[in-house]
């Protein structure tokens, strides 16, 4: 086994000689030379370091993964108390929801909003306005901020709070997609809270929603949040499709320094660290959790 | 309450179904026509028409189409001899290999009179199943090995086996898929290369084999204590005991969260499109760079969607299927 990996360690050196590529991360000072479509919570300019981009990347995806998770978990808990309703027309049209979305390859979903929003929405000068301000174009969404509001200034909007379309495909994709798997964990949830329980809520007198809040619902939570840290696990890791649609995630940017630097090693171990890091803490704080539930 | 819920309702989705149905079918353009389509209000499902040939099988040479096509057809039958309860005996070993050689034969020729095609010109349906299938086909017995590995008493071994499976399962694919394209070429003496088409496999099948492990892993450890102990007992060595008593109960139990793992990866294999594979959704996205059938991405993503739905359906109700008995 030591030999094989000596023989292995040998080989890369060799080639990356021959390719004159110097190993080391010592790259990530140099000057990046690429624009980035978006940069949440800090400045960036193609004058900045690979280091300040692979930041930029990172918070992409923990901007599109939290807001995925919250927005998720919601659509996802709802659809799963759809599934054990009592009106069957609900039942139904949740349970086809699920398994449509369940047995589609998510990069197929991604791919078909991406091409919603950039074909069939207008440009952005007959923009759809749904609410007052609120416009709706095939270079993204626009909302309204207190004392900033998106103006038409040649062929795009400025001002305001946007939302690429990148953005905005990602986002619903990766929420539509894991609420289905959170629905299916929700429904085997409150399933597993015996009837017993239920009987025995009604028989005081609860209604069915109170029942449900009071006494089911905080029993199945124990059934629930195990399985549902792997989703939020799987909707972090899944946000790296980005780079299939052009969001600027930390694997999208890693990929074009990799692209531009040839220095693919230490890209894809950066990309796996920080992955790595991200799973360990969100099954650490779920462990956590976990136990402060029972 | 209730019927006013349902009453809201009805009308909510008999409008979108309406809708959907006023768009997709009755407006729709279905001849090969671009000029129709741009004047339509409706749906281009003549983009489809057009391209199915690009879509199913990619740039295989166009007379020799039906080889894909009739390797499509003998996989998909090793996969559904595979699900019947009665044939799962020690020959459906030999037949898979029997089968996948007759596919490999098929698919590149060479032989036989048939006219040898490379693996760089594979595409479209049969290249997703093919993927899928080695995959599967190849990491099944590496998860046993992880699985086992995993729950062995040598050390060494089993910090291996957990160090690989966590690794590869706390990763996003698109990242060992990257490695494979990227980082494998690398490691390989100067003048020795590996076809695009093998590293993309190959990685699939790392992937597959820790996930299916963890399933397997689930399989041995319903296995009641005493089976193990019974084993023992009758003075059966290690192999013996896992090969005639342990594995064939755990892998019977773990058959349910196979198929859907099975699932889970068929659907993965169309991460491929990023390292530029030409598996289906790849073709079909190649199709949309037409100049004359742009903009037809709903249409063909909706196409897309509905050739995956039919395999994941399908397997999923035969999972369920297999989970009520």
């Amino acid at each position: 086994m030591l030999g094989v990996a000596w023989y292995l360690v040998s080989n890369t050196l060799a080639n990356l000689e021959a390719r004159r590529i110097a190993s080391g991360f010592a790259f990530l000072w140099r000057e990046a030379g690429f624009e980035i479509g978006e940069a949440p919570f800090q400045r960036y300019s193609a004058a900045d370091t690979y280091l300040k981009a692979l930041a930029v990347g990172l918070a992409n995806t923990f901007k599109v993964s939290l807001a995925g998770i919250v927005l998720t978990t919601v659509l996802g808990a709802a659809i799963g108390l759809f599934l054990v309703a009592a009106n069957r027309l609900l039942k139904a049209v949740s349970r086809a929801y699920v398994e449509f979305m369940r047995n589609v390859p998510l990069l197929v979903q991604l791919f078909f909003w991406y091409a919603l929003i950039t074909e069939t929405l207008p440009p952005p000068p007959q923009a759809l306005q749904p609410l007052p301000g609120v416009f709706l174009s095939n270079r993204g969404i626009f909302f309204p901020l207190p004392g900033s509001a998106p103006v038409l200034e040649g062929f795009n909007f400025s001002g305001g709070l946007a939302i690429t379309p990148e953005f905005a495909a990602l986002l619903v994709g990766l929420v539509t997609y894991t609420a289905a798997f959170i629905a299916e964990i929700v429904r085997a949830g409150v399933l597993s809270v015996s009837r017993g329980q239920r009987e025995a809520a009604y028989a005081l007198g609860l209604t069915r929603a109170l029942a449900m809040r009071h006494v089911v619902l905080p029993q199945a939570l124990r059934v629930i949040v195990p399985p549902l840290t792997s989703q939020y696990l799987n909707l972090t890791k899944n946000s790296s499709l980005a780079v299939a649609i052009g969001y600027p995630d930390l694997v999208s940017i890693a990929n074009t320094i990799i692209n531009q630097t040839g220095q693919a090693i230490e890209g894809i171990a950066i990309i796996m660290a920080v992955y790595l890091t991200i799973s360990l803490s969100i099954s650490a704080f779920m462990n956590w959790y976990n136990a402060r539930l029972k | 309450m209730n019927r006013l819920l349902s009453a809201v309702l009805g009308v909510v989705i008999a409008f979108l179904a309406w809708k959907f149905i006023d768009w997709a079918l009755l407006h729709a353009v279905w001849q090969p026509d671009s000029k129709a389509c741009r004047a339509a209000q409706g749906a281009c499902w003549g983009f489809i028409a057009e391209k199915h040939r690009f879509i199913l099988f990619g740039t295989y040479p166009y007379e020799q189409h039906w080889r894909p096509a009739l390797a499509s057809i003998l996989l998909l039958l090793l996969w559904a001899l595979s699900a019947w309860r009665m044939f799962w005996r020690w020959w459906l070993v030999p037949l898979w290999l029997a089968g996948l050689s007759v596919i490999g034969i098929l698919m590149w020729g060479g032989v036989l009179g048939l006219p040898y095609v490379e693996n760089q010109r594979w595409g479209g349906l049969i290249l997703t199943l093919l993927l899928s299938s080695f995959g599967i086909a190849l990491a099944f017995p590496l998860s046993i090995l992880l699985a086992l590995g995993r729950r062995s008493d040598l050390p060494v071994i089993q910090a291996l086996c957990v160090g690989f499976i966590e690794l590869i399962r706390g990763v996003p694919l698109i990242s060992i898929l990257f490695m494979a394209s990227v980082m494998l070429p690398l490691f390989l003496p100067a003048g020795v290369s590996i076809d695009k088409l093998l590293r993309a496999q190959i990685a699939l099948i790392l992937f597959a084999a820790a996930y299916l492990a963890e399933v397997v892993r689930g399989g041995l450890q319903a296995i009641p204590k005493e089976q193990y102990e019974a084993a023992d007992a009758l003075g059966l060595a290690y192999w013996q005991k896992t090969g005639t008593v342990i594995l064939p109960q755990a892998l019977r139990i773990a058959v349910p969260p196979l198929v859907n793992t099975i699932i889970g990866f068929f659907k993965d294999t169309s991460l491929v499109v990023i390292i530029g594979l030409f598996d289906l959704l790849q073709t079909i996205k190649v199709s949309l760079q037409d100049p004359a059938w742009s903009g037809y991405g709903v249409e063909a993503y909706l196409f897309a969607a509905l050739v995956y739905f039919a395999f994941c359906f399908a397997m999923s109700l035969y999972s369920r299927r297999l989970e009520r008995r």
